[in-house]
C-alpha cells in the first residue's frame, strides 16, 4: 500500500486529497469535495494531464497574437514539448473562438483550439 | 446633453455583468464606458483556463469568459464606449454628472441618474513594497508581464525572480517559463502563500520552480538593466535575518505582492471608502454613501474568482434598476452594521437596511490569516444566528455566509450584527 | 570649431547653455547619457531655497538668492511648474533657539526677504501637522517648489531652438590643450573648441583635474528620498526643513509641485558615482527622521523611492569661473544643494564670462519664450474641449493615475530634444509617475514610442543605453 497527498487542482476549492494506491492501482481518494475530485485523485496517480494554454502569432489581425488552449487534457509529461512545438505556429485571420489551430498537438491527438476572436486588420 | 438612466464606469467582468443584468432588469437608456481598447477587461490578458467553473460549470479561459459576457451585450445592443476615460463623477441631489473624453467625442458631459462603479483594481508597485537598490529596467508587476507576454506576444525578460506569490505571480511562473524564459525562485514575505494552493501544484510544482516562504527581495542590482537580486529570509515581523541573504542572478524581477481597488474617481465624487478593503463602504444593495451610486467587483474589494465578481455585479445592475424604478419612498430605514471581529478583516457589504434586504443575503468576507477548524459565527446581541464550521480558511480566499432576514426582522433592538472567528 | 562645448546637459549645463544661446557663438551640450536631466538634476528636493543657509559671502549664498529672484519669472517664460509656498526650518529644543536666531540673521546678510522667527500657537495654525515637539520656526516666504525635470529640459529646449547644439550618449574621455583652446575626446568623435564648460555634476573634478594643476576633489553625497501619493499632497503646505539634531542634518518634507509629498535626502558620502541605489538602513533613517517633524507622516502612502548624488566638493563651497591655469576652461563644479535654486544665476555669470573671453555679440532674433506640452490633467473642461477637437490624441488617455494623454506623449516625443525612452516620456509628461508607477502605462507608452521613432519593441529602453525594456519575442527562446 502506498499513500500519496496531493491538492486538487480542478477548481479553487484546492481540496487536499489522499490517494491510497496498491502497486500502480488506485484502491481510494479521500478528502474530495466532489466527484471531479475523486476522478483527478486516480489520473494524477496513474496518468497525470492538464490543459495546455499559451499564445501564438496572428497575421494580418488586429491583434498581434492570439490565446489558445489545447481542447482537453494533455499528458502533464507532455506539456513542455507540446508548448516548444508551438514556436513557428501562426494563424491567419480573422480568428474565432474555438477555430481549430493545430489538429493534434505534439503527437497528442489533442487539438490546439484559439480563445479569442481576432478580427483582420 | 445626453441624458441616461445609468452609467456603468468599466468594461471588465464586472462592469459586464452589471450592465447585462441591468439592462434584463428593464432599463433601457444605459452606457458602459470602457479605457482600454476592447470590453473585457482584465480577463483579455487572463489566457489560462479555470474561469467560469461556477457561472458555466465548465472551466474556461479568461478571454472565453470575457466573450460569453460580451456576446450577451451585443444580443441587447447595449451601448458601448471604447478609448474612453472617465475622468470625473460629479453628485448634485438626484443627478449625477459623469465627465469623459476620448477621440472620436471629445470631452463628454454625461447626465445620468444612477453610476455603477466596476474600475477594477490594480497592483501594487515595487515603490509602494520600499524594495532597497538600484532603479533599472526589468522590474515589472506580474500584471503588466502578463499584458506583454499574453497580448503583445513580447517576453519582458529570460531569467526572472518572482516575488510575492499572488495568483498573478504563480501564473506568470508558469507562463514565462512554457515561452522560454527561465523562472528561478518565487519568493513570498508572509510564512503562507497568497494565492490559491492548485496554483502552487500547477505553476510551480509542475515545473520544478521553488517556493521560499518568509522571503523577500532585500536589493536589486543592476543600474541599467536588472542583473540579479538578493533574496533574504523575515521573521516573524518581517524583517529581513541578516546572513540569510543570498543572490540570484537575473535579468527580471516580477512583482505579485497584492491588488488595490482603482478609486480615485470615487474619492473625489465623495463616495466613503473603506480602510481595509480600499474600496466603497456598501448597503445590502452595494449602494455607496451617495444615493444611486454602487459598486461591485473589484473596485468594490478584491476578489479571488471572477465568478463572484460576476454574480455581485448582476447583483449591482438588478439593484441599480430597482433604485431606478422605485417609487421614490422616504421612509425611515433601520440600517445595522456588520461589526467584523476576531479575525475576520472585513465584510462586503459593510451594512444592511433590513427592511431591503432580499430573503438570503450573501455576507462575502476575508480572514487575516491561516486558519484551520474554526467556526464562523454571526451573533445579534447575545444571541448566535449562524455557526459554520471551517476546515481551512486562507488570506487568499474570499469566504462567504448567508445571512436571512427572517433572522435580523425577529430581533430588532440591535443595531450591529457581530462576526467573528471563534474555536467553538 | 566651437566656440563652447558644455559638458554635462544637467540643470547647470542646460542653464548655461540657454544663456549662451543669446549670443552668436556656436556651441554644443556633450552628454553621457541618453537624456537631459539624467544626473544629478533628475533626484534632489526639487525646491528652490530662500537662500539663508549658505554663509555669507560663499558662492552658494551669492547665486542661490539671485537664482532664487530670477526662478519665478523663468518659470513664466519658460512654461514651467514653480510654486512660491514658504519654507520652514524647525527647532525643536528651547536651547538651539539661537541656532534660528543665527539662521535669520545669516538669511537678512544673504539678502533674503521676509524672514520671521514664528513661535506659540501659530506654528500649527500655519502647520496642522507638525511635530508637538517644535518649540519654534524659521519662516521664509521665498521658498519655493519647481519641477526639476521640467526646469531642466525646458532650458535644453529653448537653448536648442536658439541654437545650441546636443550630443547625448556622448560620454568625455579626455581633453588636451590646443594652441587655439581645447581638444576634447569622447566616446563618439573628437570636439575642437575655444572654451569648455565644466557641468559634470559629481564627475566635474575628472574633467578639471585634466587641464589643471590645481586640483578638485568631488565626492558623491548620496541622498535617499519617499515619494507619497498625490493623497498625501496636503499633508505639509511649506517645505520643511529641520536645525541638524543629534540624529544628524536633518531631513526635509515638502509638497511638491505636482501636488505628491515628499521626504528626504538622507546624507552619505559614498565612492561610486552612479551609486543611486536606496537602503533598507536609509530609508529607515529618512522615516525616523521625518517623523521628528511629524509624527503622522504617512509614509505608508509611499509609491516609489529614490537616490540621488550631490556633487559636494572638498572646499565646500561651489568652484565657479575661468580656471587659472587653463584659461578657457570655465568650472561650475561642486554644484550640489542649492545647485537647482542657483542655476539661473549660475548659467548667466559663466556665459557673460565667456561672452566676455570670446568678445561675443548679442543676437538680435534670441526667442525667449518656450511653450510646455499641454497638461490635460489640469486644463479647464472647456479648453480641453476645444483641445480634443484640434487634436484628437488629446482625448486618448494613456497614464490613467495622472490622466496623460496620447496627445502629450507624442508632443514629448517630438519637440526639440524629444524623448526617446520611457523615462524620457515620463519626466516629459509625468506618464507613470503616478500612484500605479506604470505598471498600466508601461506597455501603451512603449507602443507609442516605437510607433512614432519607427523601432522595434526590443530597441525601446527605460532610458537609453542598456536598459532596454524587452528581451525578445515569445517562444524565441524554446528548443
Amino acid at each position: 500500500m502506498k499513500i500519496k497527498e496531493l491538492t486538487c487542482i480542478n477548481c479553487p476549492l484546492g481540496c487536499a486529497l489522499t490517494v491510497t494506491l496498491d502497486g500502480e492501482k488506485v484502491i481510494k481518494v479521500e478528502g474530495n469535495t466532489c466527484p471531479k475530485g475523486k476522478t483527478y485523485g486516480e489520473k494524477e496517480v496513474t496518468n497525470p494531464t492538464r490543459i495546455l494554454t499559451s499564445s501564438v502569432e496572428v497575421i494580418g489581425g488586429k491583434l498581434p497574437v492570439v490565446s489558445v488552449k489545447t481542447a482537453s487534457d494533455i499528458p502533464k509529461n507532455k506539456i513542455k514539448e507540446c508548448a516548444a512545438g508551438l514556436k513557428n505556429i501562426t494563424v491567419q485571420a480573422p480568428v474565432k473562438i474555438g477555430d481549430i489551430v493545430l489538429e493534434n498537438i505534439g503527437g497528442t491527438g489533442i487539438a490546439l483550439i484559439a480563445t479569442k476572436n481576432v478580427e483582420r486588420r | 446633453m445626453q441624458e441616461y438612466e445609468l452609467i456603468i464606469v468599466g468594461g471588465g467582468p464586472a462592469g459586464l455583468a452589471a450592465a447585462i443584468s441591468a439592462r434584463e432588469n428593464g432599463i433601457e437608456r444605459l452606457l458602459i464606458l470602457e479605457r482600454d481598447y476592447e470590453l473585457g477587461g482584465i480577463l483579455n490578458q487572463c489566457i489560462h483556463n479555470g474561469f467560469g467553473l461556477h457561472t458555466f460549470k465548465e472551466e474556461l479561459t479568461g478571454p472565453e469568459y470575457a466573450q460569453r459576457f460580451i456576446d450577451q451585450v451585443f444580443e441587447k445592443n447595449i451601448p458601448y464606449k471604447l478609448n474612453t476615460m472617465v475622468l470625473e463623477i460629479e453628485a448634485c441631489g438626484d443627478e449625477k454628472m459623469v465627465t469623459a473624453i476620448n477621440k472620436e467625442d471629445g470631452l463628454m458631459r454625461l447626465k445620468t441618474k444612477s453610476v455603477i462603479l466596476a474600475m477594477g483594481c490594480r497592483e501594487r508597485p515595487r515603490g509602494a513594497l520600499n524594495i532597497p537598490g538600484y532603479r533599472p529596467a526589468g522590474i515589472y508587476t506580474a500584471g503588466t508581464a502578463q499584458r506583454l507576454v499574453n497580448m503583445e506576444g513580447l517576453m519582458p525578460g529570460r531569467e526572472v525572480v518572482i516575488l510575492g506569490s499572488g495568483d498573478i505571480g504563480l501564473i506568470m511562473a508558469r507562463r514565462m517559463t512554457l515561452e522560454g524564459a527561465k523562472v528561478k525562485v518565487v519568493a513570498e514575505l508572509l510564512p503562507y502563500s497568497g494565492g490559491l494552493q492548485r496554483n502552487i501544484v500547477q505553476c510551480l510544482e509542475d515545473f520544478d520552480i521553488p517556493l521560499k516562504l518568509s522571503h523577500t527581495v532585500v536589493e536589486v542590482h543592476g543600474k541599467e538593466r536588472v542583473t540579479g537580486v538578493t533574496l533574504a529570509e523575515v521573521d516573524e515581523n518581517r524583517r529581513p535575518i541578516p546572513g540569510t541573504e543570498e543572490f540570484y542572478s537575473c535579468d527580471t524581477l516580477l512583482l505579485s505582492c497584492g491588488l488595490i481597488p482603482e478609486n480615485e474617481l470615487s474619492v473625489k465624487a465623495g463616495i466613503e471608502l473603506s480602510n481595509i478593503t480600499s474600496g466603497p463602504v456598501v448597503n445590502e444593495s452595494l449602494e455607496t454613501n451617495i444615493k444611486g451610486i454602487f459598486a461591485c467587483g473589484n473596485v468594490l474589494h478584491v476578489h479571488d474568482l471572477v465568478d463572484y465578481v460576476s454574480e455581485e455585479a448582476k447583483k449591482a445592475g438588478q439593484q441599480a434598476a430597482a433604485f431606478l424604478q422605485e417609487k421614490e419612498s422616504d421612509k425611515k430605514e433601520k440600517t445595522i452594521i456588520i461589526q467584523p471581529e476576531g479575525g475576520i478583516r472585513y465584510t462586503v457589504p459593510q451594512k444592511i437596511r433590513t427592511e431591503s434586504m432580499e430573503e438570503n443575503l450573501t455576507v462575502r468576507f476575508r480572514v487575516g490569516k491561516v486558519y484551520e477548524n474554526v467556526y464562523v459565527n454571526v451573533y445579534l446581541g447575545d444571541k448566535q444566528i449562524i455557526h459554520k464550521k471551517r476546515k481551512k480558511m486562507a488570506p487568499g480566499e474570499m469566504e462567504q455566509i448567508i445571512l436571512k432576514k427572517s433572522d435580523l426582522t425577529q430581533e430588532l433592538k440591535f443595531d450591529k450584527i457581530i462576526m467573528k472567528l471563534e474555536e467553538a | 570649431m566651437y566656440d563652447v562645448v558644455i559638458i554635462g546637459a544637467g540643470v547647470i549645463g542646460c542653464a548655461v547653455a540657454r544663456e549662451l544661446s543669446k549670443y552668436r557663438l556656436k556651441t554644443i551640450v556633450l552628454e553621457k547619457g541618453e537624456d537631459v536631466c539624467s544626473g544629478t538634476s533628475k533626484a534632489n528636493s526639487a525646491i528652490v531655497h530662500a537662500g539663508f543657509d549658505a554663509e555669507p559671502g560663499t558662492w552658494k549664498a551669492k547665486m542661490n538668492v539671485i537664482g532664487s529672484r530670477k526662478m519665478e519669472a523663468l518659470s513664466k517664460e519658460l512654461d514651467f511648474p514653480y510654486k512660491r509656498n514658504g519654507s520652514l526650518v524647525l527647532c525643536f529644543e528651547e536651547k538651539d533657539l539661537y541656532k534660528l536666531e543665527n539662521l535669520k540673521k545669516k538669511g537678512i546678510e544673504n539678502g533674503v526677504e521676509g524672514l520671521e522667527i514664528i513661535t506659540g500657537e501659530k506654528i500649527w495654525e500655519m502647520e496642522p501637522n507638525l511635530s508637538k515637539n517644535v518649540k519654534a520656526m524659521l519662516y521664509a516666504p521665498t521658498g519655493a517648489i519647481i519641477c526639476p525635470f521640467k526646469l531642466t529640459i525646458a532650458l535644453a529646449e529653448n537653448a536648442n531652438i536658439n541654437g545650441v547644439e546636443f550630443a547625448f550618449d556622448t560620454e568625455v574621455k579626455n581633453i588636451q590643450k590646443t594652441t587655439a583652446g581645447y581638444t576634447i575626446e569622447t566616446t563618439k568623435e573628437y570636439y575642437e573648441t575655444k572654451c569648455i564648460v565644466n557641468a559634470a555634476g559629481v564627475y566635474a573634478d575628472i574633467f578639471h583635474n585634466m587641464v589643471s594643476e590645481e586640483k578638485l576633489t568631488i565626492i558623491p553625497r548620496k541622498g535617499e528620498y519617499c515619494l507619497m501619493d498625490k493623497k498625501a499632497g496636503n499633508f505639509v503646505s511649506h517645505t520643511i526643513f529641520q536645525l541638524p539634531t543629534e540624529m544628524g542634518k536633518g531631513v526635509l518634507i515638502t509638497p511638491t509641485v505636482h501636488g505628491n509629498l515628499l521626504a528626504g535626502p538622507t546624507a552619505e558620502d559614498i565612492e561610486d558615482r552612479e551609486g543611486i541605489n536606496t537602503t533598507g538602513e536609509g530609508i529607515a533613517k529618512l522615516s525616523k527622521m521625518a517623523k521628528l517633524s511629524a509624527e503622522n507622516i504617512p509614509l505608508n502612502m509611499v509609491i516609489t523611492s529614490f537616490a540621488g548624488l550631490r556633487a559636494t566638493e572638498k572646499g565646500g563651497d561651489f568652484v565657479l569661473g575661468e580656471v587659472a591655469d587653463a584659461p578657457g576652461f570655465f568650472d561650475a563644479a561642486g554644484i550640489q544643494s542649492p545647485g537647482l535654486s542657483s542655476a539661473p544665476a549660475i548659467g548667466e555669470y559663466l556665459a557673460d564670462g565667456i561672452a566676455g573671453r570670446l568678445n561675443a555679440q548679442k543676437k538680435e532674433n534670441f526667442k525667449p519664450e518656450r511653450k510646455d506640452i499641454p497638461c490635460v490633467a489640469e486644463m479647464p473642461k472647456e479648453k480641453l474641449k476645444a483641445l480634443i477637437k484640434e487634436n484628437p490624441l488629446y482625448g486618448n488617455v494613456i497614464c490613467r493615475c495622472e490622466t496623460v494623454t496620447e496627445g502629450e506623449i507624442v508632443n514629448a516625443i517630438h519637440r526639440p530634444l524629444g524623448a526617446k525612452s520611457l523615462d524620457g516620456v515620463k519626466r516629459r509628461t509625468r506618464a507613470g509617475m503616478g500612484r500605479c508607477q506604470s505598471g498600466f502605462c508601461a506597455p501603451r507608452v512603449m507602443e507609442i514610442l516605437e510607433r512614432e521613432l519607427q523601432k522595434s519593441p526590443l530597441e525601446i529602453t527605460k532610458a537609453g543605453g542598456t536598459s532596454a525594456l524587452l528581451t525578445g519575442k515569445i517562444k524565441e527562446d524554446l528548443e
